[in-house]
């Protein structure tokens, strides 16, 4: 395999309703990712892009109306959907392409609109329930999150304010984020007041609905080296899935995690994560969420995430930051397109780039997760500098 | 360093920018229908709930007691064939307190709140849960670990559902 690197990417801003169509959408992310690097359209071998599903947007076959805005016009162009884990997949996409020998570069672009569906995105989730043991009991998506957060805090003791304190975490860091679709400081106490939706979950422990659009450039080492002499490394990935019947695992550890983690420390050569690698940024649709993936990652030992998290140990200037781009909860969650974002930062912040955001200490080693459906799918990229 | 251009684009609408005509929008809705076949293994589960009784399966292989009862074994890729009844009883292995319908909205004033729960069946593996709700306990008093015990609908109303349970209350 060959080694890959990330040489550019480019965000759109996430917003709660875009302007712009799901294409213009990623032409924006796509052409700001291009520019950062210096490369046209032309320079580009092959497109990985991800999005969520067409039920969201009410388009059938979602990747090909997208793929002119992704710069897909007569190039090998590719969509893979792993429901939350799309964003990150998208990269462990198109390493594939790269790593193989198939093509030099490859543009990896993720987009959702979330708006568009009436009265609310979320319906379009519902499907996700098995259709005969499941939504026969109309249930709501919150419920799985619900059921997961509650199972998570009873195991270990953690209370609601120990959750808040994640959300505060990341909501911090995203006030720096340009793409942020907030701007307002979220306390722990405006988490606890905010009202509660499903037992455990409160409004604030959720991240909002958003459309937004993110890209970034995949080059073969030779390319990459003569692109920038401060090229990021694909340097492990990892992804596994967990079985469907999400009612007979025990949700208070993400098993969907753990082996695709392992997978991606291996190729990386990473012996103990939680020492070597220096920025994370787990998944976090839910603030419980970033918590339990930091586990589920290996960053952080089960039931010791709050204490570490209470010592300031995930603090931008800590030892392990958590979610320095502000992650879904800081910054918004277009689905797909939030994975990406993640790499996006991986990739600033391992180059010095981050401005405000920028992690102390010239950070070398990161990691960036997401996950989807049933609390089932990871996909887990280490980058390095 | 000094910070790239990283973003373009993501120009926020308003619901202002919207009612006032400033921004033109096309509406249209689809109506999918489906019908979906039980399957083998569910359709005897739910012929079983029918006459108030839960089935399962159970791997030769890992010897797992599988709920709901399955044609293989994912976990050891066999198949499955013998089945066996379990209790209409269980734990709760986790429970929610819902106030908000799927759309977010939140559910009318005097309303219950919905109490979705997984629960570990009795005579099951240790840890099979299916997701049910709750019934006839305030919400305050629901505990995980609580014994709970399924409460059916009537002989004559029961028709081949998970909805023949219509909810468990605490034992
Ligand atoms: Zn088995």
């Amino acid at each position: 395999m060959r080694k890959v690197a990330i040489v550019g990417a480019g965000l759109t801003k996430f917003v709660r309703r875009a302007l712009e169509t799901p294409k213009e959408l990623s032409f924006e992310a796509t052409s700001t990712a291009l520019d950062s690097c210096g490369l046209k359209l032309e320079d580009i071998d092959c497109v990985a892009h991800g999005s969520a599903p067409d039920a969201f947007d009410g388009i059938h076959q979602k990747g090909e109306y997208l793929a002119d805005g992704c710069g897909g016009w007569n190039k090998p162009t590719m969509r893979v959907f792993v429901g939350g884990a799309t964003g990150v997949h998208a990269i462990i996409h198109g390493w594939h392409h790269v790593a193989s020998g198939m093509f030099d570069t490859c543009l990896v672009v993720c987009e959702e609109k979330m708006s568009s569906a009436m009265p609310h995105a979320q319906g379009f989730f519902l499907t996700i329930f098995d259709a005969i043991t499941e939504r026969a009991l109309h249930p709501n998506l919150l419920w799985i999150f619900a059921l997961e957060m509650n199972r998570y805090m009873s195991r270990y003791g953690y209370t609601k304010e120990d959750m808040a304190l994640a959300a505060v975490n990341n909501k911090r860091n995203g006030q720096l984020h340009p793409s942020s679709q907030f701007k307002d400081e979220v306390t722990v106490e405006d988490v606890l007041n905010s009202e509660i939706m499903a037992y455990p979950v409160s409004r604030l422990d959720v991240s909002p609905v958003s459309d937004g659009a993110a890209a970034v450039v995949l080059a073969a080492e030779p390319v990459a080296r003569r692109l920038t002499d401060k090229p990021v490394w694909i340097e492990g990935v990892g992804w596994t899935l967990d079985t469907a019947y999400w009612g007979t695992r025990d949700l208070y550890y993400p098993r969907y995690l753990d082996k695709a983690a392992r997978m991606a420390y291996e190729m990386a050569g990473i012996r103990e994560p939680a020492k070597q690698i220096n920025i994370a940024e787990p998944y976090d649709p839910f603030d419980y969420k970033a918590l339990h993936h930091m586990e589920g990652l290996q960053l952080s030992p089960r039931g010791k995430t709050v204490e570490l998290l209470r010592d300031g140990h995930f603090a931008r200037d800590g030892n392990l930051p958590m979610c320095p781009s502000g992650g879904l909860l800081g910054v918004g969650n277009p689905i797909a397109a939030a994975g990406t974002m993640k790499v996006a930062e991986l990739f600033w912040q391992l180059r010095g780039e981050a401005g405000e955001r920028q992690v102390p200490g010239n950070p070398r080693l990161g990691v960036a997760q997401a996950w989807g459906d049933l609390m089932q799918v990871s996909s887990v990229v280490v980058a390095g500098i | 360093m000094a910070e790239k251009v990283i973003v373009s684009g993501g120009t926020p609408l308003s619901e202002d920018d919207i009612r006032s005509g400033k921004i033109f929008f096309t509406e249209d809705s689809l109506d999918c229908a489906y019908a979906w076949d039980t399957g083998v293994a569910i359709n005897r589960y739910l012929a079983e709930l029918k006459k108030g009784k839960i089935i399962a399966t159970e791997c030769r292989k890992c010897s797992r007691i599988m709920l709901p009862p399955r044609l293989f074994c994912e976990l050891c890729f066999v198949p499955v064939d013998k089945w066996l009844y379990v209790q209409d009883t269980g734990i709760v292995n986790t429970f929610s307190i819902c106030h908000v319908h799927w759309d977010a909205t939140r559910i009318k004033e005097g309303e219950k709140p919905h109490l979705p729960a997984v629960i570990e069946i009795d005579g099951a593996s240790k840890g099979m849960g299916i997701m049910h709700l709750l019934g006839e306990v305030e919400p305050e008093d629901i505990k995980i670990g609580m014994k709970v015990k399924a409460v059916w609908k009537p002989e004559e109303e029961r028709e081949g559902s998970i909805t023949d349970i219509i909810y468990f209350k605490p034992l």
